[in-house]
């Protein structure tokens, strides 16, 4: 046995391993790019789910931004007040209390919208829509096949009974949904608002009710019934304004026909889609 | 070697023995990184950027340090060490000195330093007694097959995923059954061997 073949492969591997070290390290120093250690502390702050909802490409365009002073500290949708507060910290900037948003589907038609035909084709909302306008008659319902669940980079969004719902939890508030909705159908909304209209239907009462079984007739008993005038019935259809919402539930409570939803459920909808859903089968 | 021999050995590592599709080397990145084109393609130019410098300089090392001291028997070793140092030090250069393309490639550079096509490209210019500019070569052409390889199997993957399959071959099982049929296809350019 030649020992010595082997020690000597030990010295030459070495000897190469201390050499490539030593030219990394020279290279290390020789090429050090300065960087900025509040840019550091700021990317380090972020929730790195690189979801684009600030607008930049990735949480790295965004630190840097935001060190740069370009972008807002409350620029991130994701990580909300928290992360604002932290950038606020790291960036020395007194901060406005941030309200968290989340998601919100202004429509819970689902199973109770009447169909044209019945779609079978990609399941996709973007596609299906190319197809005579969609399979629901309503011109401005969900489609409900999904391209906003697939879409969410946080797994918040299901179809239940034929619409998109969003978890208002898991929700982050990135707004990549609001982007996927061929039909523009979702929007963000104050966390602490408990109320929601779950319709988008522009057309008068007698249309809406014809093609869809939950959609808003612009009634106004909602209007009447809000006691802070929060309430407005504008185009034939009920809108919220958050600043002067209570979150009392008075619309919630006086709309015949449960359209505006109590934390994006209600569960008058949810019964009625099972049973609908029944029929569709 | 004449300029059809090289030719003939190009498109041999692109479309006969394609590195994923025939030989299986760098199996991870294909099926790890082919989610969508814009990925595959930067994922792929950092191949060709990697191989076709790792497999130059492998050859340098082999020629000038581990023949003539008589350790060619450690060349896999003395290979992984290179490529990695390589690697890091071309990253460092590239941030440096080129940061548009450290945007591009800089997220995949750490991910094929220890990628078994790199070192494949880089024993088998070896074992093929192939020179310097042939080795050179040699990478380049395997990891454009490379590059081609994964960026079909990411448009595939992208119709897939439109497409209604079974629920049990949803996600990774249809993305495996969609490469093994991507390979079958490739066998059909065996014939094309004329060396």
């Amino acid at each position: 046995m030649d020992y010595m073949s082997i020690a000597y492969a030990v010295i030459v591997l070495s000897a190469m391993g201390l050499l490539f070290g030593g030219i990394l390290s020279a290279a290390s120093k020789l090429f050090a790019v300065s960087s900025d250690k509040k840019l550091q502390k700021i990317t380090e702050a972020l929730p790195g789910a690189n979801c684009g909802g600030c607008g930049y490409a990735g949480c790295a365009n965004f630190a840097e931004a935001v060190a740069a002073g370009k972008a807002k500290v409350d620029g991130c949708p994701t990580g909300g007040p928290e992360t604002a507060k932290k950038l606020s910290e790291i960036m020395g900037k007194n901060l406005e209390e941030v309200e968290r948003l989340v998601a919100h589907v202004n429509c819970k038609g689902g199973n109770a919208t009447k169909l044209k035909f019945k779609y079978i084709g990609i399941k996709d909302c973007v596609s299906a829509l190319n197809i005579g306008g969609g399979r629901i008659i309503c011109p401005y319902g969900c489609i409900g096949l999904g391209t906003c669940a697939r879409a969410c980079p946080f797994g918040a969004i299901s179809i239940k009974g034929g619409t998109a719902v969003v978890d208002r939890e898991k929700c982050a508030a990135c707004t990549v949904c609001i982007s996927s909705c061929p039909r523009h159908l979702i929007s963000l909304v104050p966390y602490d608002r408990p109320v929601s209209v779950g319709c988008s239907s522009k057309d008068k009462g007698i249309i809406t009710k014809a093609y869809c079984d939950s959609g808003c007739i612009g009634c106004k008993l909602c209007e009447k019934a809000c006691p802070e005038n929060a309430v407005k019935v504008e185009n034939n259809l009920a809108r919220i304004d958050s600043a002067r919402c209570t979150g009392c539930k008075a619309c919630a409570d006086a709309c015949p026909r449960h359209v505006i939803t109590v934390s994006g459920k209600s569960l008058q909808m949810e019964e009625g889609a099972e049973n609908n859903s029944k029929k569709v089968m | 070697m004449s300029f059809a021999q090289l030719f003939s050995l190009s498109i041999g590592a692109i479309l006969i023995e394609n590195f994923v599709l025939v030989k299986f080397f760098g199996c991870c990145p294909f099926l790890g990184v082919s989610k969508k084109p814009d990925t595959a393609l930067g994922m792929g130019l950092a191949v060709i950027f990697v191989m076709t410098t790792s497999t130059a300089v492998t050859h340098l090392i082999n020629e000038y340090v581990l023949v003539p001291l008589d350790l060619v028997y450690m060349k896999t070793v003395a290979f992984i060490l290179v490529i990695a140092a390589l690697v890091q030090f071309v990253e460092m250069v590239l941030m440096k000195l080129m940061p548009s393309l450290y945007q591009a490639l800089g997220i995949y550079l750490p991910l094929i330093t220890t990628n078994c096509a790199v070192l494949g490209a880089a024993l088998l210019a070896v074992d093929k007694g192939l020179n310097f500019f042939q080795s050179a070569l040699f990478g380049f052409s395997a990891a454009v097959g490379f590059t081609l390889a994964i960026i079909l199997l990411s448009f595939i993957r992208e119709r897939v995923g439109f497409s209604d399959c079974p629920k049990a071959f949803e996600g990774f099982p249809i993305v495996l059954i969609s490469a093994a049929l991507l390979s079958i296809a490739f066998m059909g350019f065996q014939g094309l061997k004329i060396f």
